[in-house]
């Protein structure tokens, strides 16, 4: 491999390990405060993907000319609240009512909602990949050896931003702070006046919107989204999400990131055809391995 | 006659009434005999699923993975070398002769199987809960990814030209067997075992009872049934191919087992028959005249194209079996978790 193909593939790597960032945090943040793995978040990224499809030929001939940046930041904001929402609405109705039943319950039912929403998708907006409307223009960027394109620096870039300001909440707002205190011990939280119910409907929001702004990114990058698009990038981002310990936000930026750069130097090896095995190779042996992840501490379990 | 008499009469029968309806099916409706067929293949993959998942409570989501190799392995020798064996008997080969080969290839195709099973279960079964169930999904997409990337089995284009062995009474007798072993095993004093593991591992352990070992067993036990069924499969279906076995597959058994009610034998029998049929009656119902009757009715306000796509639609979501599979897995677990038939572990209120 030559220096600039391995740069390549670095760039390359780097940008989709930003979009597993942005998902696997939503499975971490999950996790933290509720202990499961909620397998319907990789669909909540196939509905932001969607709901950019049809936002955009709807919004964007508000916004001509000079406007269309604005017009760009409109649909991602509305793409997250409407994901934010539906993850707070889908906590609300499947995973509320079993929060005191066997953690069992809890997984069987957010694999139901996840095939709901894959299965529902494909009733509703087709079967059939579609291809996403042209939200950025995703062309190469300079002309030396190297290829960056616009969109992999825009997903960079707000990836970079989102995690900033996903840190600031999560350290400097009450919320945060509450979030913190409910993953730490969540009967103590809540004697000391910590509203659970807020807290879990929030990181649920918060997990989903992000989710969402992944859908759109990856969509500007890949252009054809499908209804079951959600299946193999949830499990991929919630490999990084193990990676970096779960439960852990660094660890889950810091391990979609590793993912992602792995991933493509797979693939542009002579074992390209294994690529969507290494993800669940790499997830086995993690969790055989080392459960708690890169930055996780291993945790004694107590009878 | 003590229980231990009824359950082994109750095998006998069962085989005996299979082969008899087996030979009175020649006529019937080669679409119906498939149903049914697929039915009895379908009870093997629960009941062989429901000792992992319901008796020994490790939740896995790789069955497909197992039934896969039992299916390859078996198709794969019969193609390969069913030709050179039949020839083993003369001119001609008899029944006697295709069963032997069948029934040879069934078990072997089971055991390589039950192989990936140890090899997948000896260090999974260490983990618990969420995470056993992803990595059990885990391994049965590699075994999938692997399965597409070997030649020798037609790789992602699949593999055909399988002879059509697979019989009713193949099918039904192996599902007596495989239902016979379970309850066998479970009614025995070393089958106690299981459900310990499930009920308290902590306790269990406690109590001497070497866990790690009693989830194997039934891992490795499960993952044979798993590539019997496979084999049934790979018979009645003439090519098998790797997305025949993905994830879908694996749910679609865990259905069954939860709707059943996990750790309740004759619950997921019938959830088996229930959920293979409730498709095919949906799909029947879709193409009824008395959908469109109701379609007709239900829509009279809309203009002729909304009531085009209204229809279509319509038809369409009684044929998705898998949005029924889902809100059902999720209407399950938020009314009745314990399933049909399924006690829920007995557990103090304070846990």
């Amino acid at each position: 491999m030559s220096q600039v193909e391995f740069f390549q593939q670095l760039i390359n790597g780097l940008s989709l390990g930003a979009f597993y960032a942005l998902i696997a945090l939503g499975y971490t943040m999950v996790y933290g405060v509720l202990r499961f793995i909620n397998f319907a978040h990789g669909d909540i990224f196939m509905l932001g993907a969607f709901l950019g499809y049809y936002l955009t030929p709807r919004l964007m001939p508000h916004f001509p000319g000079a406007l269309a940046a604005v017009g760009v930041v409109v649909v991602v904001l509305l793409t997250m609240a409407l994901c934010a929402l539906l993850g707070i609405l889908i906590e609300k109705l499947a995973y509320r009512p079993l929060r005191a039943r066997p953690k069992l319950t809890v997984l069987i039912t957010a694999i139901g909602v996840s095939l709901f929403l894959e299965f529902g998708g494909q009733f509703v907006f087709g079967a059939d990949p579609k291809s996403f409307p042209e939200l950025i223009e995703d062309r190469a960027l300079g002309s030396g050896a190297l290829t960056i394109t616009k969109g992999q620096v825009i997903a960079f870039v707000i990836t970079v931003l989102l995690l900033v300001a996903l840190t600031f909440i999560v350290k400097r707002t009450k919320l945060g702070m509450a979030m913190r205190a409910v993953s730490n011990n969540a009967t103590a939280a809540s004697l000391m006046g910590v509203n659970i119910d807020t807290v879990i409907s929030f990181t649920f929001g918060l997990g989903s919107a992000l989710a969402g702004v992944a859908g759109i990114l990856w969509s500007i990058t890949n252009t054809t989204i499908d209804p079951l698009m959600g299946v193999q990038q949830g499990i991929k981002a919630f490999t990084a999400a193990v990676l970096g310990g779960i439960g852990n936000l660094p660890g889950a930026a810091v391990g979609g990131i590793l993912l992602g750069v792995i991933e493509t130097f797979v693939g542009g090896s002579s074992f390209s055809t294994y690529r969507d095995a290494i993800a669940f190779a790499l997830l086995i042996g993690i969790l055989l391995f080392r459960p708690a992840g890169i930055f996780g501490r291993m945790q004694v379990e107590k009878v | 006659m003590n229980y231990r008499h009824v359950k082994k009469f109750a095998l006998l029968a069962a085989i005996i009434l299979s082969a008899v309806v087996s030979h009175f099916s020649g006529g019937w409706n080669q679409y119906h005999l498939l149903i049914i067929i697929t039915i009895g293949i379908n009870i093997v993959l629960a009941v062989s699923l429901n000792l992992i998942n319901g008796y020994t409570g490790q939740f896995s989501l790789g069955h497909a993975g197992f039934m896969a190799i039992g299916a390859y392995v078996s198709a794969y020798l019969s193609t390969e070398y069913g030709a050179n064996f039949l020839r083993l008997f003369g001119g001609h080969a008899g029944a006697l002769a295709i069963a032997l080969l069948f029934l040879g290839v069934l078990i072997l195709g089971g055991i390589a199987a039950a192989v990936a099973g140890l090899i997948v279960g000896v260090p999974s079964l260490r983990l618990k809960g969420d995470y056993l169930a992803i990595v059990t999904l885990g391994f049965g997409e590699i075994i999938r990814v692997i399965i597409q990337n070997t030649d020798a089995v037609g790789g992602a284009r699949g593999y055909s030209g399988i002879a059509n062995y697979t019989t009713l009474f193949w099918t039904f007798a192996l599902a007596a067997v495989t239902i016979y072993v379970v309850v066998s095993l479970i009614d025995s004093t070393y089958g106690r075992g299981f459900l310990t593991v499930r009920d308290d591992e902590i306790a269990a352990e406690a109590v001497g009872i070497n866990t790690t070992r009693y989830k194997v067993v039934a891992f490795v036990l499960g993952a044979f049934f798993a590539g019997i069924a496979g084999g049934l499969y790979a018979h009645i279906n003439n090519s098998i191919n790797p997305q025949g076995f993905d994830f879908q597959v694996s749910i679609l058994i865990v259905t069954m087992v939860i709707l059943g009610g996990m750790g309740s034998t004759p619950g997921v029998v019938l959830a088996a028959v229930v959920l293979t049929l409730l498709p095919e009656f949906l799909r029947w119902f879709a193409k009824s005249d008395l959908l469109d009757w109701l379609v007709r009715h239900a829509y009279q306000f809309l203009s002729p194209e909304h009531f085009a796509v209204a229809a279509a639609k319509t038809k369409e979501l009684f044929e998705s079996r898998m949005i029924l599979f889902s809100i059902l897995l999720i209407a399950l677990m938020l009314l009745r978790p314990q399933g049909l038939f399924g006690a829920l572990p007995r557990r103090k209120a304070s846990r």
